[in-house]
């Protein structure tokens, strides 16, 4: 970048400061500014040349080194029947050990397991996160496979979309758990694709970008393979599937993306095992009659893969997803509110006044519900009465009526009697003492016992406060 | 597949720079996994897209603002320059309007915007300026302004909630305005105390000490302390404002400036010859002032900061800061207003109906507060 500044100007300490961080950033490697085509015209503004060198090509210098301060996020989901090597694949294309289940057979639906990673390589940190699925074709009934995935992907639309609607908001510092990237994996039958994986497909290529792989490729050959392929992209055209095709109008890298889309889908074979070959360890697999290696290009399409995903059109594949598979999501959720951009008669309605008008109409609905159901129960209150008086006007309830005279005359009986014990014993009582001489009372036993307690109980309480002295 | 084929087909060379240092024979790195590609990704999209930038100049007329964006861009930016000295009259009512060009260096696209506010202090009589300045009439100079900068953030927060949007919203919110301090040498007038400080609020301010070949060294650095003490007695937080330093790093470059601010410029758009080179500067009879020596005047120092080094961090700011509060305050003005209403209100609540309902809130401007006065420096 020292190059670039204009010679008559001395370098400010600011502009050092940034010339070191760059410095930092691109650990001294030179690559000469590209200079694109100018398709941008805006009407309006008129164009006009610089006498000098005014700076501001340090820019998309600034720009890239505020993202590098923040770091990115990227998101990928693996769909793929179980067993299919969609973790090993992961492991391979990020060269670590993601923290990996083996999932059973036997689940009875399919379920998505999401896992966040920090990565960082060289100054640049990414937050990844792999989202796999699990149990996927594994059920008998498979109708109901691509459901939790799509709810998955919606679900996720949702959050960003209740973060971008509140009214105090962080969207830079949000993080974005948007899927960005799907990698379909086709199971190496070497026919053609099988209806799940293409009902999946179907339904989810308007809601993410679609990358199809074919899996365990070491199991094809190579002239099965070229027909495999040739079979795949004509079956999803003739179906209406739309795959992530790599992104041509940047000349920088069209021609690169051009041949790419012409290897689609990638045959990919997967392995975090290293095998000598040669004198070098590189990442394979070992057959009886050969080894398998990953990264060489005559073996899969492993390299063409992580170069696409990652080192070319990353960028690409998270600005797809947010410009036109969010939007999407959110124009339809919007409209399904009962949003509009213009009412009637097409003057342009506020988010505002549509929410609101939305929220009297809701609440009036449950009002009148409240009131019809207080009414309703008013009503049967009314009839249980009516029923109940005319039960008793019949005399349907004689018999209990006289169950329960009887019980009430038992028990009056039985109080009568109780009563009469009671005032016989209280006879008995002042009788026995007019009888006793006094001083001796039938007491006096009993004021002993009482006198020798008092005695007892000081005892204790004195005995208490040796033992805890305060 | 029985022999060790080394992979040697690499990508190449527009993409394939990116891979590790290969020495010699092809060397796989496999622990690369290319991620810091997207740094170049990045950059490519951004080039590919362009940049836009708003800035807005305000102070009197006849401080040299329109000289100084030509200065500042090297070009005749500014809508003077466009449409001709002299062919305008002094409007009669405060008009702001903008002029836009497309500029390129390097490959780098901007879409540069550069707002006038004409007949600024054109209103008042100047024996009337320090005498009584009733409320009424100070509104006039900061009222449209103010109404302008939250039109923009108004439109573009219509865009930003339509059901169809645009890929792109044309983002025509004001970045940065520069504020113009006549070069007194004494402190800062209670005009430009009220302005800033309604300003700084809302959009990014750069305070700049206009035409400052008419002050000496000295008189330099005693006008500039003052007017920073008086900044930070009212409580007006410049650009860079601290509460925004990210981190240290940040945050010593941010001290170094705001210890330089607000910056004495000189502004010029013609060349003169001096030691042999040819320079921008101002020639008079006692010597030619250099535009772009540091030495001379700061100008140096304001283009780099904001062009060279703060750009981006400026446009970030507006618009996760000033716009988001903007966004914040409207949501929730119209939140109540609605539910006053009762129902449904049959128009738009207006950006202008919001700020008028706004400033009848806003408490008077009270004579601002004067630092203790220092001792003379001498």
């Amino acid at each position: 970048m020292i190059d670039q500044l204009h010679l008559s100007d001395p370098p400010s300490f600011l502009q050092q400061e940034l010339v070191h961080g760059l410095h930092r950033a691109l650990l001294g490697r030179h690559r000469p500014h590209e200079r694109l085509t100018c398709q941008f015209q805006d009407k309006g503004a008129r164009p006009l040349s610089l006498a000098g060198h005014v700076g501001f090509d340090s820019l998309p210098d600034q720009l890239v080194n505020k993202s590098i301060s923040q770091g990115f996020c990227f998101n990928i989901l693996c769909i793929g029947e179980t067993g299919i090597g969609k973790s090993t694949l992961m492991d391979t294309l990020f060269n670590t050990n993601f923290e990996n289940f083996e999932s059973s057979h036997f689940e009875p639906q399919v379920k998505l397991r999401a896992q966040t990673y920090d990565l960082q390589e060289s100054n640049v940190r990414l937050r990844l996160t792999v989202v796999n699925t699990v149990g996927f074709g594994d059920q008998m009934n498979k109708q109901e496979s691509y459901q939790p995935v799509v709810d998955y992907i919606d679900k996720q639309f949702e959050t960003y979309l209740q973060e971008e609607l509140k009214i105090k908001r962080s969207l830079h510092n949000y993080h974005d758990s948007r899927v960005h990237a799907c990698l379909y994996f086709i199971s190496p039958s070497g026919h053609s694709l099988k209806s799940l994986d293409l009902v999946t497909m179907k339904k989810l290529d308007s809601k993410v970008n679609i990358i199809p792989v074919i899996a365990k490729a070491d199991t094809i050959s190579k002239s099965e393979l070229h027909k495999f392929k040739i079979k795949i992209m004509s079956e999803l055209v003739s179906n209406g599937v739309q795959i992530y095709q790599f992104p041509l109008d940047d000349e920088t890298v069209a021609k690169v993306n051009t041949t790419m889309n012409g290897h689609l889908p990638f045959a990919v074979v997967g392995s975090t095992e290293e095998v000598c070959v040669g004198n070098k360890m590189v990442k394979a697999r070992q057959y009886p009659w050969g080894v398998v290696q990953v990264e060489n290009e005559h073996h899969c399409d492993f390299v063409k893969l992580r170069e696409m995903l990652i080192c070319v059109n990353m960028e690409d594949l998270r600005e797809q997803t947010h410009t036109r598979h969010y939007e999407l999501y959110r124009r339809c959720k919007l409209e399904e509110m009962g949003f509009k951009d213009t009412d009637p008669e097409c003057k342009p309605v506020s988010l505002q006044q549509t929410y609101e008008a939305k929220r009297q109409e809701f609440l009036a609905e449950l009002q009148k519900r409240e009131d019809e159901m207080r009414q309703v129960f008013v009503q049967r209150v009314k009839e249980k009465e009516g029923e109940l008086k005319e039960a008793e006007r019949e005399g349907r309830f004689e018999q209990l009526k006289r169950l329960h005279a009887e019980e009430k005359a038992a028990l009056e009986e039985k109080k009568r009697l109780l009563d009469n014990d009671l005032t016989s014993f209280g006879n008995r009582k002042t009788a026995a003492a007019l009888l006793q001489p006094p001083g001796f009372t039938v007491n006096g036993k009993k004021d002993k016992d009482r006198k020798k307690w008092v005695e007892l109980f000081c005892l204790c309480l004195m005995a208490q406060h040796t033992l805890n002295p305060i | 597949m029985s022999e060790a084929v080394v992979p040697d087909a690499m990508v190449p060379p527009a993409v394939g720079s990116l891979y590790g240092e290969k020495a010699g024979g092809a060397i796989v790195d496999f622990s690369y996994v290319g991620i810091d590609a997207i740094l170049e990704q990045m950059r490519r999209k951004a080039m590919k897209q362009g940049f836009e930038l708003n800035i807005m100049v305000v102070g009197q007329s006849g401080l040299g603002k329109s000289t100084l964006m030509n200065t500042l861009f090297k070009s005749k930016v500014s809508r003077k320059s466009v449409l001709g000295t002299g062919q305008e009259k002094i409007p009669k009512t405060i008009e702001i309007k903008s002029i836009s060009h497309d500029i390129e260096e390097k490959g780098v696209r901007m879409k540069l915007t550069v707002i006038d506010t004409p007949g600024f202090g054109d209103q008042i009589n100047n024996e009337n300026w320090y005498s009584i300045i009733s409320v009424l009439s100070c509104k006039i100079f900061w009222q449209p302004i103010m109404k302008f900068i939250n039109d923009q953030y108004e439109a573009y927060l219509q865009e930003e909630i339509n059901i169809n949007r645009k890929k792109r919203i044309p983002d025509s919110r004001i970045h940065c305005c520069i504020y113009f301090i006549p070069p007194t040498g004494h402190c800062l007038r209670p005009l430009d105390v009220e302005f800033m400080r309604r300003l700084s609020k809302v959009v990014n301010i750069v305070p700049v000490i206009a035409k400052a070949d008419t002050l000496t060294l000295e008189e330099r650095d005693f006008f500039k302390k003052k007017i920073r003490e008086e900044l930070r007695a009212n409580g007006i937080d410049v650009y860079p404002q601290k509460e925004f330093d990210e981190d240290a790093e940040d945050r010593m470059i941010n001290e170094k400036i705001r210890e330089m601010i607000p910056f004495a410029v000189v502004g010029s758009d013609q060349e003169y010859q001096v030691n042999g080179r040819r320079l921008l500067g101002r020639k008079t009879k006692w010597g030619t002032i250099e535009v772009e020596n540091i030495a001379h005047c700061e100008f140096a120092y304001l283009r780099d900061l904001l062009i060279r080094t703060h750009m981006q961090n400026i446009k970030d700011i507006t618009s996760s800061i000033h716009y988001e509060m903007y966004r914040v305050r409207r949501l929730n003005e119209n939140n109540t207003a609605v539910a006053h209403a009762n129902g449904v209100p049959e128009h738009h609540l207006t950006a202008h109906e919001i700020l008028t309902h706004e400033m009848q809130d806003s408490d008077l401007p009270s004579t601002p507060s004067l630092p203790p006065p220092s001792p003379d420096l001498t």
